[in-house]
């Protein structure tokens, strides 16, 4: 047993860092008011771009996690346009998203079929990672896995401690308001739904540059819906959906696990596992209606034309 | 200033004019991707959507296509007038083909005429019962249907994959996971010799009455639009929301299960990995692109259909991925909604 729990606990901080990122987007997206449902289709243009970069230049991840962040923003902007500009049904505009994306990610990628990239190496930070069980933990991961802990901090603290978090979140929760205020509403949450774009391109890129890192048609596998369950989860706070990431981490790592660990049950239905945790995520969240309702900010999901 | 500005009240042109804008824009932005991948862009249109319609047997396989989607969107129209949001149509069209499939499967060799409808029982079933979840875990937790429906998609496709890699498994199938090949009297009759055109047709045409008739004249309908368009007048009257719940979920579950049924006891004719290309993704944008009305949405149907063949068309003709499809149904779901705003609000006229 534990002789198992030092890999799983390292595949639980790799498996979880897409899900960081992405949700980390969505949280902010979302903040501001407006709900993208299309992460799943910018995470596998993010993917698919970033492996394009990745391949084409000779510089791995390194090209190809800017070129994932790049190519998100931008289908985020088509979203952006239908969603913000013209005041859509913001629910039915992320799926169109998801539908896009999946369809432009799977042309783009039939040329990228099997091909193979190297990958990123593990850094052990010196000393600390000699640590017994958390050393290697915390400490042997990959450079994108710290950069998510980065990206988190860096979330939490705009939204908590600037002037730029707080902006965000008036317009979120009253969007008539700061409007008439004069700030620009319509502006801001472009700027927060590019970012929760280029957040789900990264997310997508570290799955084809260096988690798997091959290109798969669909690879997302369906973790951008769990990270716009994730945020429902993490009722809009970056800590919660830190720690949501990583119990879907350990979800996602445990089913390579689970025959040293005595579990015996079929490969197909272990993979079914991240889905059937997020069902049991979201009816424990949501049980409560005033758990969600207090923190649910206030104009999510509702067009706004000033 | 915005560039738009409301109705005074809103635009019933609009509201049928808006699905062909975003039919003309598709087509113009689809022009531009063709034209941006360096290919003929007539000759591209032709492959895509005229060739599939010049031969008797395109017509029969865009019949073939149209059915399953038509037959889900009809389902998933009840519960978005009613804001019920089941996006995992495909979760229970997968159900629906699983649990009838099961019945062929354990039918094998019987030649009782009772087979057919038993494996249409048992997928509707199947597919009401995936739509059933959810509409409980919405009424007794609270959760949304939109990520449960969702998620439960997946589950489903791992059951399908776990059953046609084990239990299932064509013991004689070299291995690949697929099950036996359904035998004729589990299989829906043909009904035009040379296509394959099959008696499942009649499921749809069915439903698309019922749909209509139901939503023409029925108290349960009514009671569904009030709660989409005034959730509190709806309250205020005494319409449970519950019985709208269940009843939407229930019921689209329960058409995607019987589209389900289409596919394996017609074309594909076994449980495999490709029972369906997204077609419960597809009959969203088919409900919402004809208006939710039933008959608007047969029209949308062959539509949809007519990407599908065309994508299908792009691939051999083209050497084109068949992605494209996917593509081309986002970027209508788009321009539909885009063109959609222009219902409640015009364009604001410079002052």
């Amino acid at each position: 047993m534990i002789e198992h729990l030092t890999p799983i606990l390292v595949g639980t901080l790799a498996a979880a860092t897409p899900l960081v990122f992405a949700g980390l987007g969505e949280l902010v997206a979302e903040r501001t008011g407006v709900i993208n449902l299309g992460v799943e289709g910018m995470m596998l243009v993010g993917a698919i771009a970033g492996f394009a970069a990745a391949a084409e230049t000779g510089y791995g991840a390194a090209a190809g996690l800017p070129a994932g962040a790049l190519a998100g923003a931008a289908t985020a902007m088509i979203f952006a346009f239908f969603a913000l500009s013209l005041a859509a049904n913001q629910a039915a505009c992320g799926l169109a998203l998801t539908i896009f994306g999946i369809g432009l990610s799977a042309f783009i990628g039939q040329s990228y079929v099997s091909y193979s990239l190297p990958g990123l190496k593990p850094i052990a930070i010196p000393l600390l990672s000699d640590i017994p069980l958390l050393g290697p933990v915390l400490f042997t991961q990959d450079a994108v896995v710290y950069l998510s802990i980065v990206a988190y901090a860096g979330v939490a603290w705009t939204l908590t401690k600037t002037r730029l978090g707080l902006l965000l979140k008036a317009v979120g929760e009253s969007p008539e308001s700061a409007h008439a205020i004069g700030y620009p509403v319509i502006l801001i949450r472009f700027g927060a739904v590019a970012f929760g774009g280029a957040m789900a391109g990264m997310a997508g890129a570290y799955l084809s540059t260096v988690y798997t890192p091959l290109w798969v048609q669909n690879m997302s596998a369906g973790r951008g819906w769990i990270a716009v369950a994730l945020v429902v989860f993490a009722t809009w706070k970056p800590t919660r959906l830190l720690l949501g990431a990583y119990l879907f981490g350990f979800v996602t790592i445990l089913q390579f696990h689970a025959q040293g660990l005595g579990l015996v049950l079929p490969v197909q239905l272990l993979a079914a596992l991240p889905y059937l945790a997020t069902i049991i995520v979201l009816v424990v969240i949501s049980r409560d209606r005033k758990v969600l309702q207090n923190n649910l900010p206030a104009s999510l999901g509702k067009p706004f034309l000033p | 200033m915005h560039l738009l500005e409301p109705r005074a009240r809103p635009s019933k042109l609009m509201r049928w004019t808006a699905p062909l804008i975003a039919i003309v824009a598709t087509l113009l932005a689809g022009s531009f991707l063709f034209w941006s991948l360096g290919k003929p862009v007539l000759a591209s249109f032709q492959v895509f959507f005229i060739q599939p319609m010049t031969s008797s047997y395109g017509w029969s396989e865009l019949l073939i296509k149209a059915c399953p989607l038509i037959l889900i969107a009809q389902g998933l129209a009840i519960g978005f007038k009613a804001r019920i949001y089941n996006i995992g149509a495909e979760g229970q069209l997968i159900v629906g083909a699983l649990a009838g499939g099961g019945v062929a499967i354990y039918m094998e060799g019987s030649d009782s005429s009772w087979v057919i409808p038993a494996i249409v029982l048992a997928g509707a079933l199947g597919g009401a019962a995936w739509g059933a979840l959810p509409a409980w875990l919405r009424t007794r937790f609270n959760a949304q249907e939109t990520l449960t429906t969702l998620m439960l998609s997946y589950v489903a496709s791992f059951i399908l994959s776990y059953m046609v890699h084990g239990p299932w498994r064509d013991p004689e199938g070299m291995n690949f996971p697929q099950s036996i090949m359904f035998s004729d009297n589990a299989l829906f009759a043909i009904l035009l010799e040379g296509s394959r055109v099959n008696t499942s047709i009649y499921i749809t045409g069915f439903a698309v009455l019922a749909f209509w008739l139901f939503n023409a004249r029925s108290f349960m309908h009514f009671k569904l639009e009030v709660g989409g368009h005034a959730p509190a007048a709806s309250r205020y009257a005494g319409f449970s929301s519950r019985q709208t719940v269940w009843f939407s979920l229930v019921v689209s579950g329960m058409t995607a299960g019987l589209a389900g049924i289409g596919e394996v006891a017609g074309p594909v004719g076994q449980l495999n990995l490709n029972i369906s290309p997204g077609y419960g993704f597809a009959a969203i944008i088919v409900a919402y692109l004809g208006r939710l009305h039933a008959l608007g949405i047969v029209l949308a149907g062959f539509l949809m259909a007519l990407i599908y063949l065309g994508g299908e068309a792009a691939q051999v003709s083209l050497q084109m991925p068949f992605a494209i499809t996917g593509i081309f149904q986002g970027m209508l779901l788009f321009f539909l909604l885009g063109s959609d705003v222009f219902i409640d609000n015009r364009l604001r006229r410079s002052a």
